[in-house]
Protein backbone atom coordinates (compact mmCIF):
# COMPACT_ATOMS: atom_id res chain seq x y z
CA UNK A 1 0.00 0.00 0.00
CA UNK A 2 1.63 3.15 -1.62
CA UNK A 3 0.66 5.74 0.33
CA UNK A 4 -0.42 4.39 3.95
CA UNK A 5 0.88 6.10 7.27
CA UNK A 6 3.26 4.60 9.85
CA UNK A 7 1.71 4.70 13.71
CA UNK A 8 4.14 7.71 14.21
CA UNK A 9 2.99 9.81 11.09
CA UNK A 10 -1.11 8.87 12.07
CA UNK A 11 -0.57 9.70 15.64
CA UNK A 12 1.20 13.16 14.23
CA UNK A 13 -1.43 13.73 12.06
CA UNK A 14 -4.33 13.19 14.91
CA UNK A 15 -2.66 14.91 17.26
CA UNK A 16 -2.44 17.87 15.22
CA UNK A 17 -6.07 17.72 14.27
CA UNK A 18 -6.86 16.99 18.68
CA UNK A 19 -5.14 20.39 18.77
CA UNK A 20 -6.74 22.50 15.90
CA UNK A 21 -9.87 21.29 17.83
CA UNK A 22 -8.80 22.12 21.14
CA UNK A 23 -6.99 26.04 19.75
CA UNK A 24 -11.17 26.13 17.89
CA UNK A 25 -12.39 25.33 21.27
CA UNK A 26 -10.21 27.62 23.18
CA UNK A 27 -10.97 30.52 20.95
CA UNK A 28 -14.43 29.91 20.81
CA UNK A 29 -14.70 29.87 24.79
CA UNK A 30 -12.66 33.19 24.80
CA UNK A 31 -15.28 34.62 22.57
CA UNK A 32 -17.86 32.99 24.67
CA UNK A 33 -16.94 35.07 27.47
CA UNK A 34 -16.14 38.05 26.21
CA UNK A 35 -19.91 37.99 24.99
CA UNK A 36 -20.98 37.05 28.29
CA UNK A 37 -19.07 40.24 29.80
CA UNK A 38 -18.67 42.92 27.70
CA UNK A 39 -17.50 44.80 30.64
CA UNK A 40 -18.87 48.42 29.99
CA UNK A 41 -19.28 50.18 33.05
CA UNK A 42 -21.89 52.22 31.53
CA UNK A 43 -24.75 50.26 33.17
CA UNK A 44 -25.38 48.91 36.34
CA UNK A 45 -27.39 46.01 34.94
CA UNK A 46 -25.63 42.94 33.79
CA UNK A 47 -25.09 42.45 29.74
CA UNK A 48 -27.89 41.11 28.02
CA UNK A 49 -27.07 37.42 27.76
CA UNK A 50 -27.29 36.81 30.93
CA UNK A 51 -30.42 38.67 31.75
CA UNK A 52 -32.18 36.50 28.94
CA UNK A 53 -30.77 33.33 30.71
CA UNK A 54 -32.06 34.69 34.34
CA UNK A 55 -35.49 35.40 32.38
CA UNK A 56 -35.30 31.98 31.19
CA UNK A 57 -34.43 30.36 34.35
CA UNK A 58 -37.44 32.35 35.62
CA UNK A 59 -39.81 30.88 33.23
CA UNK A 60 -38.46 27.61 34.26
CA UNK A 61 -38.68 27.81 38.07
CA UNK A 62 -42.35 29.07 37.25
CA UNK A 63 -43.41 26.41 34.83
CA UNK A 64 -41.70 23.18 37.00
CA UNK A 65 -41.13 24.60 39.99
CA UNK A 66 -43.22 27.11 41.82
CA UNK A 67 -46.44 25.90 43.75
CA UNK A 68 -48.74 27.09 46.35
CA UNK A 69 -48.39 23.74 48.21
CA UNK A 70 -44.90 24.04 48.61
CA UNK A 71 -44.23 26.18 51.92
CA UNK A 72 -40.89 27.56 53.00
CA UNK A 73 -40.44 25.86 56.50
CA UNK A 74 -41.26 26.88 59.78
CA UNK A 75 -39.29 27.07 63.14
CA UNK A 76 -39.47 27.19 66.27
CA UNK A 77 -39.76 30.33 68.19
CA UNK A 78 -36.78 29.39 70.37
CA UNK A 79 -34.68 29.31 66.61
CA UNK A 80 -35.55 33.07 66.17
CA UNK A 81 -32.07 35.24 65.61
CA UNK A 82 -30.94 38.30 65.89
CA UNK A 83 -31.64 39.76 62.31
CA UNK A 84 -29.25 42.76 61.14
CA UNK A 85 -30.36 46.42 59.25
CA UNK A 86 -29.35 45.48 56.04
CA UNK A 87 -30.05 48.07 53.77
CA UNK A 88 -31.74 51.75 54.12
CA UNK A 89 -32.56 52.28 50.49
CA UNK A 90 -36.00 54.16 50.56
CA UNK A 91 -36.05 54.61 53.94
CA UNK A 92 -36.38 58.78 53.85
CA UNK A 93 -34.94 60.63 57.21
CA UNK A 94 -38.54 62.81 56.57
CA UNK A 95 -41.07 59.60 57.39
CA UNK A 96 -43.52 60.64 59.85
CA UNK A 97 -45.27 57.09 60.21
CA UNK A 98 -48.41 59.01 61.97
CA UNK A 99 -49.02 60.33 58.62
CA UNK A 100 -48.86 57.51 56.77
CA UNK A 101 -51.97 55.59 54.42
CA UNK A 102 -51.24 52.84 52.32
CA UNK A 103 -52.90 53.98 48.93
CA UNK A 104 -53.86 50.83 46.88
CA UNK A 105 -54.42 50.81 43.10
CA UNK A 106 -56.65 48.11 42.20
CA UNK A 107 -56.21 46.57 38.30
CA UNK A 108 -58.42 48.86 36.33
CA UNK A 109 -59.72 51.32 39.05
CA UNK A 110 -59.57 54.83 39.29
CA UNK A 111 -59.34 56.25 42.28
CA UNK A 112 -56.43 54.76 44.69
CA UNK A 113 -58.02 53.46 47.90
CA UNK A 114 -56.27 54.60 50.90
CA UNK A 115 -56.06 52.59 54.00
CA UNK A 116 -54.89 52.53 57.42
CA UNK A 117 -53.23 50.01 59.69
CA UNK A 118 -57.04 49.35 61.35
CA UNK A 119 -57.99 48.23 58.27
CA UNK A 120 -55.21 45.81 57.46
CA UNK A 121 -55.44 44.50 61.12
CA UNK A 122 -59.08 43.52 60.15
CA UNK A 123 -58.09 41.31 58.13
CA UNK A 124 -57.20 37.51 59.60
CA UNK A 125 -54.00 37.77 61.50
CA UNK A 126 -50.94 35.10 60.34
CA UNK A 127 -47.66 34.47 61.83
CA UNK A 128 -44.67 32.75 60.98
CA UNK A 129 -41.55 32.27 61.84
CA UNK A 130 -39.40 31.89 58.92
CA UNK A 131 -35.71 31.81 57.13
CA UNK A 132 -35.44 35.30 56.36
CA UNK A 133 -32.75 34.68 53.72
CA UNK A 134 -30.40 37.35 51.92
CA UNK A 135 -29.56 37.60 48.54
CA UNK A 136 -25.93 37.92 49.95
CA UNK A 137 -25.96 34.47 51.29
CA UNK A 138 -26.77 34.92 54.80
CA UNK A 139 -29.88 33.77 56.37
CA UNK A 140 -31.84 34.40 59.92
CA UNK A 141 -34.59 33.03 61.40
CA UNK A 142 -37.53 35.70 62.11
CA UNK A 143 -40.79 36.06 63.03
CA UNK A 144 -43.46 38.11 61.19
CA UNK A 145 -47.22 38.46 62.09
CA UNK A 146 -49.74 40.04 59.49
CA UNK A 147 -52.24 39.63 56.87
CA UNK A 148 -51.80 37.24 53.29
CA UNK A 149 -51.40 39.46 50.72
CA UNK A 150 -54.28 37.10 49.48
CA UNK A 151 -56.50 38.15 51.88
CA UNK A 152 -55.85 41.18 51.32
CA UNK A 153 -56.62 40.99 47.76
CA UNK A 154 -59.53 39.68 47.68
CA UNK A 155 -61.05 42.07 50.10
CA UNK A 156 -59.40 45.57 49.01
CA UNK A 157 -59.07 45.10 45.64
CA UNK A 158 -61.23 41.74 44.55
CA UNK A 159 -60.30 40.69 41.01
CA UNK A 160 -57.40 42.25 40.78
CA UNK A 161 -55.85 38.68 41.45
CA UNK A 162 -55.63 37.92 37.82
CA UNK A 163 -53.35 41.23 37.22
CA UNK A 164 -49.85 39.88 35.99
CA UNK A 165 -47.61 41.60 38.73
CA UNK A 166 -48.00 43.93 41.86
CA UNK A 167 -45.96 46.61 42.56
CA UNK A 168 -44.71 48.11 45.56
CA UNK A 169 -43.38 51.44 46.36
CA UNK A 170 -42.04 53.64 49.40
CA UNK A 171 -43.53 56.55 50.37
CA UNK A 172 -40.88 58.85 49.32
CA UNK A 173 -40.46 55.95 46.40
CA UNK A 174 -36.67 55.13 46.84
CA UNK A 175 -37.31 51.54 47.11
CA UNK A 176 -39.60 49.19 44.80
CA UNK A 177 -39.95 46.04 44.08
CA UNK A 178 -42.04 44.04 41.94
CA UNK A 179 -43.85 40.76 42.14
CA UNK A 180 -45.28 38.21 40.14
CA UNK A 181 -48.71 37.05 41.15
CA UNK A 182 -48.35 33.96 41.89
CA UNK A 183 -45.70 34.86 44.60
CA UNK A 184 -47.72 37.71 45.79
CA UNK A 185 -50.88 35.02 46.39
CA UNK A 186 -48.88 31.91 48.17
CA UNK A 187 -49.99 31.49 51.71
CA UNK A 188 -46.54 32.62 53.06
CA UNK A 189 -46.98 35.81 51.96
CA UNK A 190 -47.58 38.45 54.26
CA UNK A 191 -48.29 41.99 54.62
CA UNK A 192 -46.28 42.56 57.88
CA UNK A 193 -46.76 44.72 61.16
CA UNK A 194 -45.06 42.78 63.71
CA UNK A 195 -41.53 41.21 63.56
CA UNK A 196 -39.93 39.04 66.21
CA UNK A 197 -43.27 39.78 68.56
CA UNK A 198 -43.07 43.73 68.61
CA UNK A 199 -44.44 46.16 66.26
CA UNK A 200 -42.25 46.52 63.52
CA UNK A 201 -39.04 49.01 63.96
CA UNK A 202 -38.95 51.81 61.70
CA UNK A 203 -35.62 50.53 60.75
CA UNK A 204 -36.97 46.88 59.71
CA UNK A 205 -39.81 49.11 57.95
CA UNK A 206 -42.66 50.55 60.30
CA UNK A 207 -45.45 50.57 59.92
CA UNK A 208 -46.31 47.48 57.10
CA UNK A 209 -43.97 45.38 55.34
CA UNK A 210 -44.04 42.81 53.36
CA UNK A 211 -42.64 38.87 54.62
CA UNK A 212 -42.50 37.04 50.92
CA UNK A 213 -40.22 33.83 52.22
CA UNK A 214 -40.64 32.48 48.86
CA UNK A 215 -38.41 35.43 47.70
CA UNK A 216 -34.67 36.53 48.55
CA UNK A 217 -34.70 39.84 51.12
CA UNK A 218 -34.48 42.09 48.05
CA UNK A 219 -38.03 41.58 47.83
CA UNK A 220 -39.20 41.88 51.88
CA UNK A 221 -39.42 45.52 50.89
CA UNK A 222 -39.93 47.71 54.18
CA UNK A 223 -42.37 50.78 54.81
CA UNK A 224 -44.69 50.11 51.76
CA UNK A 225 -46.68 53.13 50.86
CA UNK A 226 -48.10 52.38 47.55
CA UNK A 227 -49.22 48.96 45.87
CA UNK A 228 -50.92 48.58 42.57
CA UNK A 229 -52.00 45.57 40.63
CA UNK A 230 -50.70 45.73 36.99
CA UNK A 231 -50.43 43.70 34.01
CA UNK A 232 -47.13 45.25 32.95
CA UNK A 233 -43.84 44.08 34.91
CA UNK A 234 -43.23 46.30 37.53
CA UNK A 235 -39.95 48.31 38.14
CA UNK A 236 -37.84 46.67 41.16
CA UNK A 237 -34.77 48.44 42.61
CA UNK A 238 -32.39 45.29 42.41
CA UNK A 239 -33.66 43.93 39.05
CA UNK A 240 -32.37 47.66 37.65
CA UNK A 241 -29.05 46.88 39.43
CA UNK A 242 -28.43 43.51 37.61
CA UNK A 243 -30.01 41.12 40.12
CA UNK A 244 -32.52 38.71 38.87
CA UNK A 245 -36.20 39.85 38.92
CA UNK A 246 -37.87 36.60 40.25
CA UNK A 247 -35.39 36.38 42.64
CA UNK A 248 -37.80 33.32 43.57
CA UNK A 249 -36.28 30.46 46.14
CA UNK B 1 6.49 -3.91 15.75
CA UNK B 2 5.12 -0.10 16.33
CA UNK B 3 0.29 -0.19 16.23
CA UNK B 4 -1.24 2.85 16.86
CA UNK B 5 -3.87 2.01 19.80
CA UNK B 6 -7.32 3.96 20.56
CA UNK B 7 -6.69 5.69 24.06
CA UNK B 8 -9.68 7.84 24.55
CA UNK B 9 -12.68 7.84 22.93
CA UNK B 10 -13.58 11.14 21.01
CA UNK B 11 -16.73 11.90 23.39
CA UNK B 12 -14.47 11.20 26.43
CA UNK B 13 -11.95 13.87 25.15
CA UNK B 14 -14.72 16.59 24.22
CA UNK B 15 -16.71 15.85 27.60
CA UNK B 16 -13.27 16.47 29.45
CA UNK B 17 -11.71 19.19 27.50
CA UNK B 18 -15.40 21.42 27.49
CA UNK B 19 -15.80 20.71 31.35
CA UNK B 20 -12.34 21.91 31.80
CA UNK B 21 -13.41 26.20 30.90
CA UNK B 22 -16.81 25.49 32.37
CA UNK B 23 -15.95 24.38 35.85
CA UNK B 24 -13.29 27.16 35.72
CA UNK B 25 -15.95 29.76 34.90
CA UNK B 26 -18.16 28.09 37.61
CA UNK B 27 -15.72 28.09 40.34
CA UNK B 28 -14.59 31.91 39.50
CA UNK B 29 -18.40 33.24 39.50
CA UNK B 30 -18.99 30.72 42.70
CA UNK B 31 -15.88 33.28 44.35
CA UNK B 32 -18.18 36.18 43.29
CA UNK B 33 -21.03 35.03 44.96
CA UNK B 34 -19.10 33.80 47.90
CA UNK B 35 -17.49 36.77 48.54
CA UNK B 36 -20.79 38.82 49.63
CA UNK B 37 -21.14 36.35 52.74
CA UNK B 38 -17.91 34.67 53.37
CA UNK B 39 -18.50 32.84 56.92
CA UNK B 40 -15.89 29.87 56.66
CA UNK B 41 -12.67 29.48 58.03
CA UNK B 42 -10.27 26.49 59.44
CA UNK B 43 -9.62 27.28 63.31
CA UNK B 44 -8.15 25.01 66.18
CA UNK B 45 -9.33 25.88 69.68
CA UNK B 46 -10.70 29.26 68.79
CA UNK B 47 -7.99 30.27 67.05
CA UNK B 48 -8.97 31.30 63.46
CA UNK B 49 -5.93 29.44 60.88
CA UNK B 50 -6.88 30.33 57.83
CA UNK B 51 -9.97 32.10 56.74
CA UNK B 52 -11.95 31.51 53.32
CA UNK B 53 -10.88 34.02 51.80
CA UNK B 54 -7.96 36.64 53.05
CA UNK B 55 -8.30 40.34 51.93
CA UNK B 56 -5.51 40.01 49.50
CA UNK B 57 -7.12 36.97 47.64
CA UNK B 58 -9.81 38.76 47.00
CA UNK B 59 -8.11 41.90 45.71
CA UNK B 60 -5.91 39.73 43.78
CA UNK B 61 -8.30 38.08 42.12
CA UNK B 62 -10.46 41.16 41.62
CA UNK B 63 -14.07 39.38 42.74
CA UNK B 64 -15.21 42.26 45.44
CA UNK B 65 -18.41 43.87 44.92
CA UNK B 66 -19.98 41.66 41.97
CA UNK B 67 -22.45 39.17 43.16
CA UNK B 68 -24.95 40.23 40.62
CA UNK B 69 -23.50 39.14 37.74
CA UNK B 70 -21.83 36.27 39.90
CA UNK B 71 -25.07 34.81 40.11
CA UNK B 72 -25.82 36.00 36.73
CA UNK B 73 -22.97 33.23 35.10
CA UNK B 74 -23.38 30.91 37.59
CA UNK B 75 -26.89 30.40 37.12
CA UNK B 76 -26.16 30.63 33.11
CA UNK B 77 -23.10 28.34 32.79
CA UNK B 78 -24.62 25.89 35.39
CA UNK B 79 -26.47 24.46 32.25
CA UNK B 80 -23.77 23.69 30.42
CA UNK B 81 -22.29 22.04 32.91
CA UNK B 82 -24.97 20.06 34.50
CA UNK B 83 -25.48 18.89 30.40
CA UNK B 84 -22.05 17.58 29.58
CA UNK B 85 -21.21 15.99 32.91
CA UNK B 86 -24.87 13.81 32.41
CA UNK B 87 -24.16 13.56 28.70
CA UNK B 88 -20.41 12.37 30.09
CA UNK B 89 -22.44 10.04 32.39
CA UNK B 90 -24.66 8.76 30.01
CA UNK B 91 -22.36 7.77 27.58
CA UNK B 92 -19.87 6.25 29.86
CA UNK B 93 -22.87 3.99 30.93
CA UNK B 94 -24.18 2.95 27.46
CA UNK B 95 -20.78 2.55 26.10
CA UNK B 96 -19.91 0.23 29.13
CA UNK B 97 -16.73 1.70 29.90
CA UNK B 98 -17.60 2.07 32.87
CA UNK B 99 -16.37 -1.31 33.48
CA UNK B 100 -12.85 0.42 33.26
CA UNK B 101 -13.56 3.53 35.38
CA UNK B 102 -15.61 2.62 38.09
CA UNK B 103 -13.11 0.85 41.47
CA UNK B 104 -13.31 -2.75 41.70
CA UNK B 105 -12.81 -4.66 44.86
CA UNK B 106 -9.11 -4.45 44.51
CA UNK B 107 -9.27 -1.41 43.59
CA UNK B 108 -8.55 0.31 47.25
CA UNK B 109 -6.14 -2.12 48.28
CA UNK B 110 -3.42 -1.38 44.68
CA UNK B 111 -4.32 2.49 44.76
CA UNK B 112 -2.30 2.76 48.18
CA UNK B 113 0.64 0.60 46.21
CA UNK B 114 -0.38 3.23 43.49
CA UNK B 115 0.21 6.32 45.58
CA UNK B 116 3.29 4.85 47.31
CA UNK B 117 4.99 4.21 44.43
CA UNK B 118 4.01 7.62 42.87
CA UNK B 119 5.52 8.98 46.02
CA UNK B 120 8.73 7.47 45.03
CA UNK B 121 8.90 4.04 47.22
CA UNK B 122 10.23 1.13 45.88
CA UNK B 123 6.85 -0.56 45.34
CA UNK B 124 5.91 -2.82 42.24
CA UNK B 125 3.07 -1.26 40.15
CA UNK B 126 0.34 -3.79 39.97
CA UNK B 127 -1.03 -4.36 36.57
CA UNK B 128 -3.24 -2.28 35.08
CA UNK B 129 -5.93 -1.52 32.38
CA UNK B 130 -6.84 2.03 31.12
CA UNK B 131 -6.88 3.69 34.31
CA UNK B 132 -5.11 2.16 37.53
CA UNK B 133 -6.38 1.72 40.84
CA UNK B 134 -5.97 5.61 41.87
CA UNK B 135 -6.91 6.63 39.35
CA UNK B 136 -10.29 4.45 38.83
CA UNK B 137 -10.91 6.02 42.57
CA UNK B 138 -10.07 9.71 42.07
CA UNK B 139 -12.10 10.08 38.13
CA UNK B 140 -14.99 8.44 39.68
CA UNK B 141 -15.38 10.39 42.42
CA UNK B 142 -14.87 13.64 40.99
CA UNK B 143 -17.80 12.41 38.44
CA UNK B 144 -19.45 11.52 42.04
CA UNK B 145 -18.52 15.14 43.04
CA UNK B 146 -19.69 17.05 39.75
CA UNK B 147 -23.13 15.30 40.39
CA UNK B 148 -23.38 16.16 44.02
CA UNK B 149 -22.13 20.11 43.03
CA UNK B 150 -25.36 20.24 40.88
CA UNK B 151 -27.25 18.55 44.01
CA UNK B 152 -26.16 21.01 46.54
CA UNK B 153 -26.73 23.92 44.36
CA UNK B 154 -29.94 23.41 43.39
CA UNK B 155 -30.75 23.42 47.38
CA UNK B 156 -29.41 26.56 47.62
CA UNK B 157 -30.95 27.72 44.52
CA UNK B 158 -34.70 26.90 45.48
CA UNK B 159 -34.49 26.02 49.05
CA UNK B 160 -38.36 26.64 49.14
CA UNK B 161 -39.55 25.06 45.90
CA UNK B 162 -36.68 21.81 46.65
CA UNK B 163 -37.28 21.61 50.25
CA UNK B 164 -36.92 18.25 50.54
CA UNK B 165 -33.55 18.63 48.71
CA UNK B 166 -32.31 20.84 50.72
CA UNK B 167 -33.38 18.93 53.86
CA UNK B 168 -31.71 16.09 52.63
CA UNK B 169 -28.54 18.12 52.77
CA UNK B 170 -29.01 19.01 56.24
CA UNK B 171 -30.67 22.02 55.96
CA UNK B 172 -29.61 25.47 53.68
CA UNK B 173 -26.28 26.24 55.39
CA UNK B 174 -25.26 23.19 55.60
CA UNK B 175 -25.57 22.89 51.20
CA UNK B 176 -24.06 25.92 51.28
CA UNK B 177 -20.93 24.84 53.39
CA UNK B 178 -20.93 21.39 51.00
CA UNK B 179 -21.24 23.14 48.13
CA UNK B 180 -18.28 25.12 48.96
CA UNK B 181 -15.97 22.13 50.46
CA UNK B 182 -16.94 20.29 46.72
CA UNK B 183 -15.28 23.33 45.04
CA UNK B 184 -11.93 22.59 47.46
CA UNK B 185 -11.86 19.44 46.21
CA UNK B 186 -11.87 20.60 43.07
CA UNK B 187 -9.04 22.80 43.81
CA UNK B 188 -7.38 19.96 45.42
CA UNK B 189 -8.45 17.40 42.61
CA UNK B 190 -6.49 20.16 39.55
CA UNK B 191 -3.63 20.16 41.86
CA UNK B 192 -2.85 16.49 41.69
CA UNK B 193 -4.25 15.92 38.38
CA UNK B 194 -1.97 18.33 36.67
CA UNK B 195 1.08 17.46 39.11
CA UNK B 196 0.27 13.82 37.65
CA UNK B 197 0.09 14.50 33.88
CA UNK B 198 3.32 16.29 34.05
CA UNK B 199 4.83 13.12 35.53
CA UNK B 200 3.28 10.71 33.62
CA UNK B 201 4.65 13.17 30.32
CA UNK B 202 3.76 13.77 26.54
CA UNK B 203 2.56 10.78 25.25
CA UNK B 204 -0.25 10.63 28.09
CA UNK B 205 -1.02 14.16 27.53
CA UNK B 206 -1.18 13.63 23.74
CA UNK B 207 -3.06 10.54 23.75
CA UNK B 208 -5.95 12.81 25.72
CA UNK B 209 -5.79 15.14 22.91
CA UNK B 210 -5.70 12.96 19.81
CA UNK B 211 -7.31 10.06 21.18
CA UNK B 212 -4.56 7.51 20.28
CA UNK B 213 -0.71 6.17 21.68
CA UNK B 214 1.52 4.36 19.56
CA UNK B 215 2.29 0.88 21.23
CA UNK B 216 5.38 -0.87 21.05
CA UNK B 217 3.92 -4.20 20.60
CA UNK B 218 5.35 -7.71 19.94
CA UNK B 219 4.54 -8.78 16.17
CA UNK B 220 1.79 -11.26 15.79
CA UNK B 221 2.79 -14.38 14.14
CA UNK B 222 1.78 -14.67 10.37
CA UNK B 223 -1.42 -17.05 11.00
CA UNK B 224 -2.95 -15.45 14.09
CA UNK B 225 -3.04 -11.84 12.48
CA UNK B 226 -6.28 -12.41 10.83
CA UNK B 227 -7.59 -13.16 14.94
CA UNK B 228 -6.03 -11.12 16.83
CA UNK B 229 -7.38 -8.57 14.80
CA UNK B 230 -10.76 -9.83 15.63
CA UNK B 231 -9.97 -9.45 19.51
CA UNK B 232 -9.15 -5.61 18.81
Amino acid sequence: MPNKLTPEQELSRRTRRGFIGLGAGAAAAAAGWKWLNPGDAASEDIPRPLRSMLRFNERVARKTLFSDTHLVKTYPASAIGKIKVNGDDGMDDDFDPDDWTLSLAGLGRGEPLKLDLDDLKSLPRHEQIIDFKCVEGWSTVTQFAGARLSDFTAKFAPGSEKAGYISMVTPGEGYYVGLDMPSALHPQTLLAWEMNGEPLTDEHGAPLRLSIPVKYGIKNIKRIGRIAYQEKEPADYWCERGYDFYAGL
Amino acid sequence: MMTLSEKHKFFTRWCHWVNFPLLAVMIFSGVLIYWAYDPYEVGLGGVTLFHFFPQWFYEATGVEYQLARGMAIHFAVAWLFALNGIAYVIYTLVSGEWRELLPERKSFREAIQVAKHDMGFRVPLPPQGRYNAAQRISYTAIVLMGGASLLTGLAIYKPAQLHWLTAMFGGYEWARLEHFCLTLGYVAFFVVHIAQVIRAGWPNFRSMVSGYDVLDTPAPEPESAQESAHAE
